[in-house]
């Protein structure tokens, strides 16, 4: 378009100045002429440069970006396939990702061990529910610490930082001494006569996330604390002159106003919470309650009940086992993403 | 009563209420993290056993636990010192990757919430079973990127492998170092894109709070795209470098080898004394780490605000 102009302009001022020559002598046309071929001909170059400058960083991060996006979807494709390979395709060496014989028994077996539709449906509860635990505890204190000064803050806002920082197998011992006999200053024991083992059961993680300090809480607190400092401190003064309470102020316009972090901070609690193993290896908590621990027995026992010892067809289960695990995340990541990811940008994770 | 409400000023209103926000975490801040933490240190000062019905004793044997973790031990010092190696190897790696990809993925293309759906995948499947069985199916795929790392190891192979390469540089003159480091990174480009989920989306977030105006007038005063990466984009990113940067060495440390040891000498070999004091001692060195490396990037941050 530039260039277009600019050779219009160019035409115009080679006529004026044309008829301008052309009083004087025909010697001076020539040259002129062949000034305006130049700056004609440097334009072009100008523009195909650019042109083919665009064109290499575009091709450059096209590959990029496919190829690293090849190296994420790589094994996600290979589990996948190789989840549909009879036995036969798996001996084959001819067969590479697309199975000739494709079956669904590895499916039917997988499924039936998984016990899946239980195990799924008590998994979803649990990290539903926590994940609601989750967001409701760590606005409040992100609230608290956001908004409110009181004696100390610096220093307890330092303790919030130290539990992200401290990993938590640091303190995966204590933790499970204190659940194998769990005890409030001595009441239960009052009561009952002997302090309660609360392990195998998901109470102690209930307990640790209602008291702020489940799975990555420090890190969901930070994230609040940081939307709501960013919050216009206005909104609050209006309701506060309009004879709003403190509490009615926050659960019924400070959280709506944190939507975007409250999205953000539910999905990551909910797909940390449903992976994790760790807390539930600790805690002995059911594999039927926590699915990506019933996932990791699931070769040992197609071993021992289909009397299948080969470690290679055993591994074809897992695949199956594996896409079944991923499908509730997936499908729930795939509707939520839209709002996560604005949610991430206008949620202030970023300070 | 009177006096009592002479002295709840509005002030004091509100810090008691702020207070009463973080209680349910502070209570569980005290009961789980610093009485656990208390509870680790007298772990690894003593020699626990199991009584039977759940409770245990202590004795106290002083610092023999850590005299026998360093001195005795078969494999804890070899282990912590490559986990902390990759930890120093990785967390550049991973810190520049990410915003080099968050940089390209906030450009706007066709297909871009595909890509960052994508990009976010590993953080969705990073369950412990779902890791394994995908480095097996990584390693199964013939031709793709682990085969890069097959290679480098039979150097026999003949013609223009990594190996003739790595050669080339090094008669170039390139220090052995810089070749092993790169040729490190290129062979663990997998883990590299898996680890770094989060840390990608964090710098996307980042590089849209930085205001507009910054690059026109940048663009109007001329300068080029590879100046204002570094005189407008690099500073305003700075910030979020150092969250990067905990969040990095925090995650690879919980899932590196250290973690494990501590892991099985606890509960499979019962000797939980000796398990805390490699917890301890490596939290220690990873929060030392921490300090450093953030104190040496907060030196060098420019706070907008």
């Amino acid at each position: 378009m530039g260039a277009s102009a600019n050779a219009k302009a160019n035409t115009k001022a080679e006529k004026r100045n044309r008829a301008k020559e052309q009083k004087k002598t025909g010697s001076p046309e020539k040259l002129l002429k062949s000034f305006t071929q130049d700056a004609q001909f440097i334009n072009d170059m100008t523009r195909w440069a650019v042109n083919l400058k665009k064109f290499v960083l575009f091709v450059f991060q096209l590959i990029l970006i496919v190829g690293v996006c090849y190296v994420i979807i790589g094994p996600v494709l290979g589990i996948i396939s190789s989840s549909f390979f009879s036995n036969s395709d798996y001996y084959n060496p001819m067969v590479y990702l697309i199975p000739q014989e494709p079956t669904l028994e590895r499916y039917k077996l997988a499924f039936q061990y998984l016990k899946y539709g239980t195990t799924v449906r008590n998994s979803l509860i649990y990290s539903l529910s926590l994940m609601a635990i989750q967001v409701f505890v760590c606005s409040m204190v992100g609230y608290g610490f956001a908004r409110f000064d009181f004696p100390f803050k610096k220093v307890l806002f330092g303790c919030v930082v130290v539990m992200i920082v401290i990993p938590t197998n640091t303190i995966m011992l204590p933790l499970y001494m204190t659940f194998a006999k769990f005890d409030v200053f001595g009441i239960i024991k009052a009561v009952t006569g002997s302090a309660v083992n609360l392990l195998s059961t998901p109470i102690p993680m209930y307990i640790m996330t209602v008291f702020g300090c489940g799975l990555r809480s420090g890190l969901y607190i930070y994230i609040f604390n940081q939307f709501f400092r960013g919050l216009p401190k206005e909104i609050e003064e209006a309701a506060l002159v309009d004879g709003c309470g403190i509490w009615y102020t926050y659960f019924r316009i400070m959280l709506i106003n944190a939507l975007p972090s409250v999205v953000t901070v539910a999905i990551f609690s909910m797909v940390w919470q449903y992976n994790d193993t760790f807390y539930a290896k600790l805690f002995l908590i059911s594999d039927n309650i926590v699915i990506s621990k019933k996932i990791s027995t699931i070769e040992a026992s197609i071993s021992n009940v289909e009397k299948i010892y080969d470690p290679s067809i055993l591994e074809l289960y897992l695949d199956a086992g594996i896409v079944l695990v991923m499908i509730p995340i997936v499908i729930i990541y795939v509707l939520l993403q839209k709002q996560f990811i604005e949610g991430v940008e206008r949620s202030g994770i970023v300070g | 009563m009177k006096t009592k409400k002479k002295f709840l000023t509005l002030t004091r209103k509100r810090s008691i209420v702020g207070f009463i926000f973080i209680l349910p975490w502070l209570i569980g801040f005290i009961w789980f993290y610093a009485r656990s933490l208390v509870m680790s240190v007298q772990f690894s000062l003593s020699d626990l056993t199991v009584a039977t019905g759940g409770g245990y004793t202590l004795d106290f044997v002083g610092l023999e636990n850590y005299i026998y973790a360093f001195r005795v031990h078969a494999s804890y010092k070899q282990v912590l010192t490559t986990s902390i190696g990759n930890m120093l190897i990785d967390v550049p790696l991973i810190t520049f990757f990410s915003l080099f990809m968050a940089m390209l993925l906030n450009q706007k293309f066709k297909g871009r919430t595909l890509v960052r759906a994508i990009f976010f995948l590993p953080v969705i499947l990073n369950s412990g079973a779902i890791v394994d069985a995908m480095d097996l199916a990584r390693s199964m795929m013939s031709g793709g990127i682990t085969s890069a790392s097959a290679e480098m190891a039979a150097e026999t192979s003949g013609g223009v492998g990594i190996a003739y390469y790595i050669q080339m540089f090094s008669s170039l003159g390139i220090p052995q170092v810089l070749i092993e480091y790169v040729s490190g990174a290129v062979s663990r480009i997998s883990d590299i894109v898996n680890a770094s989920g989060v840390q990608i989306i964090i710098f996307i977030a980042a590089l849209q709070s930085i205001p507009t105006s910054f690059y026109e007038v940048a663009k109007i005063e001329g300068s080029t795209a590879y100046e204002t990466f570094w005189k407008v984009t690099f500073p305003m990113v700075m910030p979020h470098i150092v969250t990067n940067v905990v969040y990095t060495v925090v995650d690879s440390f919980t899932n590196s080898e250290v973690v494990d040891l501590a892991y099985t000498t606890a509960f499979t070999d019962m000797n939980y004394g000796l398990s805390s004091v490699f917890s301890l001692c490596s939290t220690a060195i990873t929060c030392l780490i921490l300090v450093i490396v953030c104190g040496w990037i907060q030196k060098r941050t420019f706070y907008y605000n």
